[in-house]
């Protein structure tokens, strides 16, 4: 355990101490702040019934945050390691494999959600400035963030994942990035695989994360969504594990 | 389980994908030794280094280290293992003391022991002046010095160090040598290198291997004596060639013979003699009894160097 706590906090540390950490937040808090802007416009023109919290999810800049930045996060954690060598003074300390791709996962895990926290404050400046305290639900802003955490945990163990199967950063967020983008073009298909009824559409409908966001942005919990996340974060966490262990058969 | 020795090394293999890297080595070292591990780049020394380091798995044989196994009780022999892997990797961007830290938290340690252990060996390798440097800005030397701090500081029975005095500058060699030999007696050390003297300097015994195999396996003396028998002597004396000559043909010791003027009137004579045979008393007897000035008798050694080279090439020949 104590093995684990002291590699987390050298992977959240590894984030500030490089410029890499402040570069992704400096861009998150610009495409946050970017949407806030539009958003702000829209309701200027117009009120709406939809809660503030679903607005800003379904500005494409959420999802661009997601898709662009797990695989930033996530590219170094083994694929440097393997590069610099470190990897092998790591893997010859009493510590186990688990741990190792345990903490490697919760370290970028713990850095994305630090990234999220200027949401907070933009939605916290809605309620502020207008007279509707509805705007501002404290329910909905919880459910919107326990989605963000379900998504940043799939997609956080996707990456681990990919960094584990390389030495080159750049081929690690580029598969990454391609299995993300796969994973979320899945709510796109949705629409064109027909009746609703059919078994190929309820099956996209499992793997529709931005249906499941609009579920979460409204502040409904549904258990399918959480279920598929947290299934597909731990059968992911599960080969990257696999994956480090592998060194040992061959 | 314990029978005195740390390493045990039993038809160790490793073959990777089209190539076998060790073919069939066995050895042990006993318990306070410093062994080197001699070879070529290429040689196998890495791979056996990181199988003992349960880094990765032998394909066949077995490695025992203090009497684990190295596959099987992975994490018991990597409590006993300090290892600093090839071209020392280290985590450029913390600073010295943070690294020690951090290192000593992943391999057990409690925390006040750490503090103890960490301020001794920053003492140990001589960089209490640079702990709060990062260690990305230090130089190669002292950067070599923080991979051994961090492989002494959970006081391991085993140090494995792989190319330790890699790109370091002679100074910065000599303090690295000083330091593992001090480690000596209280450590088992195994070191590998491709600088012979390297080993001369520090080794108690030396393994050369070539090409996955142990060629020879001896202390750096007697590889010394063995490969130096039947060496030259080279005698310088005053006296006339003529008498030289008909002097060393009659001497059966003596195999072949060089002779060849140096300067002033003295003859350079090059004697080799055969095997087994050391010719320097009875030259010095020679040319008592003549009453031949004699200003040179000395028998040229094998360096390890030369050893090394005779052994990795005979073998090349035959193949």
């Amino acid at each position: 355990m104590r093995a684990y706590l002291t590699l987390v906090r050298r992977e959240l540390s590894s984030f500030f101490i490089s410029w890499t950490g402040y570069i992704i937040i400096a861009g998150v808090v610009f495409l946050i702040g970017f949407s806030f802007a539009s958003l702000l416009r829209g309701l200027n023109a117009e009120a709406t019934p939809v809660p503030v919290t679903q607005l800003f999810y379904e500005t494409l800049y959420f999802w661009l945050v997601l898709l662009i930045v797990a695989p930033l996060i996530t590219m170094r954690s083994f694929a440097m390691e393997k590069a610099t060598g470190t990897y092998e003074t790591l893997m010859t300390t009493p510590v186990g494999d688990a741990q190792v791709v345990l903490a490697k996962f919760t370290g970028a895990l713990v850095f994305y959600l630090i990234l999220w926290l200027p949401l907070v404050a933009c939605i916290w400046i809605v309620r502020l400035y207008s007279n509707d305290p509805s705007a501002f639900e404290p329910g909905s802003v919880a459910t919107t963030y326990l989605g963000i955490f379900l998504l940043g945990c799939l997609y956080m163990s996707l990456g681990i994942f990919a960094s584990a199967l390389t030495r080159s950063q750049i081929i690690s967020a580029m598969v990454t990035f391609a299995m993300g983008i796969a994973l979320f073009m899945v709510s796109f298909l949705g629409k064109s695989v027909g009746a609703q009824t059919s078994w190929q559409s309820r099956v996209v409908g499992y793997f529709g994360l931005m249906e499941h966001m609009r579920d979460f942005a409204h502040g409904i919990i549904d258990s399918r969504p959480v279920v598929m996340s947290l299934s597909l974060t731990a059968f992911f966490l599960f080969l990257t594990w696999k994956s480090v262990e592998s060194r040992r058969w061959r | 389980m314990d029978n005195g020795w740390m390493i045990e090394v039993e038809n160790l293999t490793k073959r990777y994908p089209g190539r076998v890297a060790v073919a069939g080595v066995s050895f042990t070292v006993a318990r306070g030794e410093i062994v080197g591990l001699l070879g070529r780049n290429g040689a196998g020394k890495s791979t056996i280094m990181r199988v003992l380091s349960g880094f990765m798995p032998a394909t066949t044989g077995t490695v025992r280290v203090a009497g684990y196994d190295v596959f099987h009780q992975a994490d018991e022999v990597r409590r006993c293992i300090g290892y600093m892997p090839e071209n020392n990797p280290l985590l450029r961007d913390m600073r010295v003391r943070e690294y020690l830290k951090f290192r000593a938290s992943l391999k057990g340690l409690r925390r006040a022991v750490a503090r103890e252990r960490i301020d001794l060996v920053l003492q140990q390798c001589g960089l209490m002046d640079v702990q709060k440097r990062i260690i990305g800005h230090l130089s190669k030397g002292y950067q070599q010095r923080v991979g051994l701090a961090d492989a002494l500081v959970h006081q391991p029975q085993l140090i494995i160090l792989d190319e330790p005095t890699i790109g370091l500058d002679p100074n910065q060699i000599r303090a690295v040598r000083q330091l593992i030999k001090d480690l000596g007696g209280q450590h088992t050390v195994l070191i590998s290198t491709h600088i012979l003297p390297e080993v001369e300097m520090m080794c108690n015994r030396v393994l050369i291997l070539h090409e996955g195999e142990i060629l020879a396996h001896d202390t750096p003396d007697n590889l010394q004596q063995i490969m130096s028998q039947g060496g030259q002597v080279i005698a310088e004396i005053v006296a006339p060639q003529d008498e030289l000559h008909a002097c060393w043909e009659s001497m059966a010791e003596v195999e072949q013979f060089d002779l060849s003027a140096a300067e002033g009137e003295y003859v350079r004579c090059a004697l080799t003699a055969r095997p087994g045979v050391d010719l320097r008393p009875q030259v010095y007897a020679l040319a008592c009894e003549r009453g031949w000035k004699l200003r040179e008798l000395s028998r040229s050694r094998y360096s390890l160097e030369d050893i090394f080279v005779r052994v990795t090439r005979t073998d090349g020949e035959e193949t």
